[in-house]
């Protein structure tokens, strides 16, 4: 059902855990359609220096969970915010069509983890990011 | 290593014995049962040979066996066809929530060109209420149908009970025994059925082949129409080797029920109090006791099941989940969630199904693996709040 790409980061995920006061939090999903992702991210001016997850759910669900944090480590808030959910399954070498909404839930919760940076920080909230933050850019396919 | 195999419920694998007896009739003994000379008539033998053993796995008369392409098939003819023929008595149909799909879908197609289907609950166990049967019964039901045992949760259902009201209201009652024929006692007439499904894979048989038992005297409309075959009821040239294989798997068996029933039972109850003694925050589903020798079904806490399933596959253990996440529908189990578990309970649900190659071997073994594997998954979840 997934590639070696997809089980490698289903066994050895990357930035798994918790972070003393994250600067922002997402959490997206559910119990009733069962995936819960959880991301927290460090802000350093307008760089995410620290990012890490938790996540109930099924392979596909920890897979793009860690590939988005391992994707978005080091980036500025714009770049992290044009991570769209194909870019996540591409970079895992694809997902099986069942399981591309994983990969949706994975970069919906890195927006929210954004969101609530800005919100906490609304000086930070630039024209670009504004623009981002309002675009709905995500396709399941 | 080969894989260790728990999820007999799912599918088994033939018996070296049945494939054996299989084999003469794809070439040598190939002809078309229908047919005057011999090899026509050698294979009409093998599968009336088959038919009777059959018969007696469940305590019916030769003629009252019908075989189908599995229990899939021989579920939705007993429905369709049952519903069809007797039309003008009434068009009310009661079943359970728990049913197999097969079951659950015929109804929902019969209820979409004006059958009426009650689905009665399960209580916390997956236990149907032989009153709550009798309560919805009106003067247009025609057909009860409840399972024998449940595949996911093992639950075993008074069917003896809801036959006594089902012949008190005139009712015929059909009973999915595909998880119990051979494996626990499943008499047609101990249980009072008129209709009876049985499935060849699910007993050390091959797949594409099944029966229903048809009570003489019920009244069902034919679905497969054609060449006359089994006495008109189910048109189509017999699958001759898989006939005769599930004949073979049902010889084996039956000497075989009460010591696997006890020794599964045994081997069932180790890994079950084994995974409650090492695992904190575990919930077994199904009845305690009223259960299936070989069905242990439960739901971790804080970790979903298609992820335990990878690890276990990973660690060379073979079992399955109610998870909406490894369903082709993305719901989760509508078993478990009957039985009243919330939606991150069924997520979280594991069975293991046990069968005649089980050893208490791979039973330590899963008991070894297990744990560290909810460990490791309960260290990357977000339902744990320190």
């Amino acid at each position: 059902m997934y590639n070696a790409k997809v089980m490698d980061h289903f066994n050895n995920p990357r930035n798994v855990g918790e972070m003393d006061s994250p600067d922002g939090t997402g959490r997206v999903g559910n119990p009733v359609c069962g995936d819960i992702m959880e991301i927290y991210i460090k802000v350093e001016g307008s760089i995410i220096t620290d990012v890490k997850f938790k996540t109930f759910g099924c392979g596909a669900a920890i897979a793009t969970s860690s590939m988005v944090t391992e994707m978005v480590k080091g980036k500025s808030l714009e770049d992290a915010l044009k991570i769209s959910n194909k870019a996540v399954a591409e970079a895992l070498g694809g997902l099986p069509a069942i399981k591309m909404h994983c990969s949706v839930l994975a970069e919906e919760a890195l927006s929210s983890a954004i969101d609530d940076y800005i919100t906490k920080h609304p000086e930070k909230n630039s024209d670009a990011l504004r623009i981002l933050r309002k675009t709905p850019h995500h396709k399941e396919e | 290593m080969k894989p260790i195999y728990l999820d007999y419920a799912a599918t088994t694998p033939a018996d070296p014995a049945v494939v054996q007896a299989m084999i003469p009739y794809f070439h040598d003994a190939f002809g078309n049962p229908s047919a005057i000379y011999s090899y026509g008539q050698e294979a009409k033998s093998a599968i009336e040979k088959a038919r009777s053993t059959i018969a007696s796995l469940i305590g019916a008369r030769d003629e009252e066996i019908v075989f189908t392409s599995g229990g899939t098939e021989a579920d939705n003819y007993t429905l369709k066809g049952v519903a069809f023929a007797n039309q003008k008595k009434g068009n009310h149909i009661i079943t359970s929530a728990i049913e197999h799909h097969a079951v659950l879908e015929s109804c929902k197609f019969l209820s979409k060109i004006g059958f009426k289907i009650t689905y009665v609950p399960v209580d916390k166990y997956g236990l149907v209420d032989p009153d709550q049967v009798k309560k919805a019964i009106t003067d247009k039901t025609i057909l009860i149908s409840v399972m024998h045992a449940n595949n996911e949760v093992g639950t075993i259902q008074p069917i003896a009970e809801i036959s006594r009201i089902a012949r008190e209201a005139g009712v015929y009652l059909h009973t999915d025994a595909v998880q119990t024929a051979g494996h626990i006692p499943a008499d047609v007439n101990e249980l009072g059925v008129d209709l009876l499904s049985i499935s060849a894979h699910k007993l050390y048989g091959p797949k594409g082949v099944g029966a229903l038992y048809i009570r003489k005297g019920t009244k069902l409309m034919t679905f497969m129409h054609g060449g006359g075959q089994e006495r008109g009821r189910r048109a189509s040239t017999e699958n001759v080797p898989g006939i005769v294989g599930f004949g073979q798997a049902a010889e084996l068996v039956q000497p075989e029920l009460d010591v696997e029933m006890i020794r599964l039972t045994n081997l069932r109850d180790i890994l079950i109090t084994g995974i409650l003694n090492k695992i904190d925050r575990i919930h077994l589903n199904g009845h305690p006791v009223k259960r299936l020798p070989n069905n242990v079904n439960i739901s971790v806490e804080f970790v979903e099941g298609e992820s335990m399933c990878l690890n276990m596959d990973m660690a060379g253990i073979c079992a399955s989940t109610g998870s909406a996440c490894s369903s082709a529908s993305l719901e989760a189990s509508h078993v478990l969630l009957a039985m009243g578990l919330d939606p991150v309970q069924a997520h979280g649900s594991l069975r293991f199904t046990l069968g005649k190659w089980t050893t208490e071997e791979e039973i330590n073994k899963v008991l070894e693996v297990l744990p560290r594997i909810v460990t490791k998954l309960r260290a990357m979840s977000p339902l744990v709040k320190k």
